[in-house]
């Protein structure tokens, strides 16, 4: 039976790692990821888990070595954040152009310079077009669900492609909260081990990423984007089928107090907690202000974002990091190509908060819902704000 | 797969990619862009066999005279055959259209 404790996030997400009942990890520590490493380590150490723990000596070689042992069949997990992420960026993109279901957890740190070891999502964006599905955590629950959700998608033989948990550091890693922890039955209900396509295997060799000259290499990015596009219906389904058994529904795209509001919230990650009580106060007076909270960011859930959002006029859409194109922030960026080519757009105005874990609270939520309604009655120009920055 | 040139649609490929056939380089036609050819002057040639061992792509095969013979499907024109050629049998000629 599953039994609800108080336990730091960090090792409620190695639990839900040694309950998949992992193969290999390998990983690299670094700031905010430390505690689910250290915590798999001893785990392996201690006997509590069967899994070769594999210390390496850069992020780089973490992903290496998980793209070996995942191409040799072996269940595989590793954690980075930030400049570990940057460091292992170059396999990132190879694990999924091989199709190897790697499960990644990134705590969420802004990106170096200045020095930082901060929250925010600039480690994400970087990796968004990397080609591994992403999800994002709200709150420790739903990172301890989705690490489960990630091995049962990424292995799915209709989807083989590595998937990340996204969940903001410290904010996320470092505090402790109630968890339901499954037990080890209805783990195994709900992820069957894992069976490779294709593996490296002496007895049936196979070659495992060669060269893809320019007569193949469109193909095979072509093969790719329609292995991500089809793996929505798989992340659906393995939701679906998660709420079936635990009671605990996900979706990519949640709603809060949506019904009838002219203006939404547009957000990802933890400080989604923050914005739902600010659309309470809001609400409470008399202001129809919802909240949409972007839970799957690869692929995009450009429908039901779209359900999302139909019939508001305007949206304020929070970055959790800068693109310095120009523009704003990227998730700002993205909702408006998905809204582009709807007959309907809803003004859309960008702010740019809680840049390297700076506090972002619930009277900036309300200034941005007040913000967006101005600027859509000024009619300004598709702009964006750094809120909470001194002049 | 579509052999001699690797041509297949996105559909066709491997999963990531892969090559899940050992040896199966040997089917894909790799000397088509060759600009030049050995050609082997079998009155000089006095089978001694180094064009078959310097080269690359090993392209030349003992046929049962004793002559190596030049299978033109992978040779990429390189002219090391030509080089090391210690009878100066082989030359390299243009290809033509």
């Amino acid at each position: 039976m599953a039994k609800r404790v108080g336990i730091e996030v960090s090792i409620a997400v190695s639990e839900a790692v040694k309950l998949a009942n992992v193969d290999v990890v390998a990983a690299y520590p670094i700031t905010p990821q430390t505690h689910i490493v250290e915590h798999l380590a001893e785990l392996v150490a201690d006997g509590h888990l069967d899994a070769e723990f594999i210390p390496v000596e850069s992020e780089h070689s973490a992903m290496s070595t998980c793209c070996g042992s995942s191409a040799a069949g072996a269940r595989t997990y590793t954690a980075t954040s930030s400049q570990g992420q940057a460091l292992m960026l170059e396999i990132c993109y190879i694990a999924p152009a091989l199709r190897l279901p790697i499960v990644m957890t990134v705590a969420n740190r802004s990106l170096s310079g200045p020095i930082s070891i901060w929250n925010d999502h600039s480690d994400m964006m970087m990796s968004r077009d990397t080609g591994w599905i992403q999800t994002v955590a709200e709150n420790g629950q739903e990172a301890f669900d989705l690490t489960l959700h990630a091995f049962r998608v990424a292995e799915d033989s209709r989807v083989l492609l590595p998937v990340i948990i996204n969940l903001d550091g410290f904010t996320l890693t470092h505090v402790i909260e109630p968890i339901e922890i499954l037990d080890q039955k209805e783990v195994d209900r709900y992820l069957p081990p894992y069976q490779p396509q294709m593996r490296l295997d002496p007895e049936d060799p196979v070659s495992i990423g060669p060269v893809g000259m320019p007569e193949v290499y469109t193909e095979a990015k072509k093969a790719q984007d329609e292995a991500i596009k089809g793996s929505k219906e798989v992340i659906l389904e393995a939701w679906q089928e998660f709420g079936d058994l635990f009671g605990r529904y996900y979706k990519p795209v949640e709603t809060y107090r949506t019904d009838g509001a002219e203006t939404l919230l547009v957000t990802m990650g933890s400080l989604s907690e923050t914005a739902m009580t600010a659309v309470d106060h809001m609400r409470a007076k008399g202001k129809d202000v919802g909240l949409v909270r972007i839970r799957l960011f690869r692929p995009f859930p450009f429908e039901e974002f779209l359900a999302a959002v139909e019939g508001a006029k305007q949206i304020a859409v929070m970055d959790r990091a800068l693109c310095l194109n120009g523009a704003g922030g990227p998730l700002a960026i993205e909702v408006k190509a998905a809204l582009y080519d709807e007959p309907e757009r809803p003004y859309i105005w960008n702010y740019v908060a809680g840049l390297a874990g700076r506090d972002v609270t619930i009277e900036n939520f309300v200034e941005m819902a007040d913000g967006v309604e101005a600027a859509a009655a000024d009619g300004l120009r598709g702009h964006y704000t750094i809120i909470n920055v001194r002049e | 797969m579509a052999k001699e040139t690797g041509m297949v649609s996105w559909k066709d490929l491997a999963l990531g990619c892969a090559i899940v056939k050992p040896g199966s380089s040997a089917e894909l036609k790799t000397g088509d862009w060759r600009s030049e050819r050995p050609e082997t002057d079998y009155e000089k040639c006095i089978q001694c066999g180094q064009c078959y061992i310097f080269c690359p792509d090993m392209v030349y095969t003992q046929n049962e005279l004793g002559f190596y013979q030049p299978n033109l499907f992978y040779c990429k024109g390189c002219g090391i055959c030509a080089r090391e050629c210690p009878a100066d049998a082989i030359s390299m000629v243009e290809e033509s259209e």
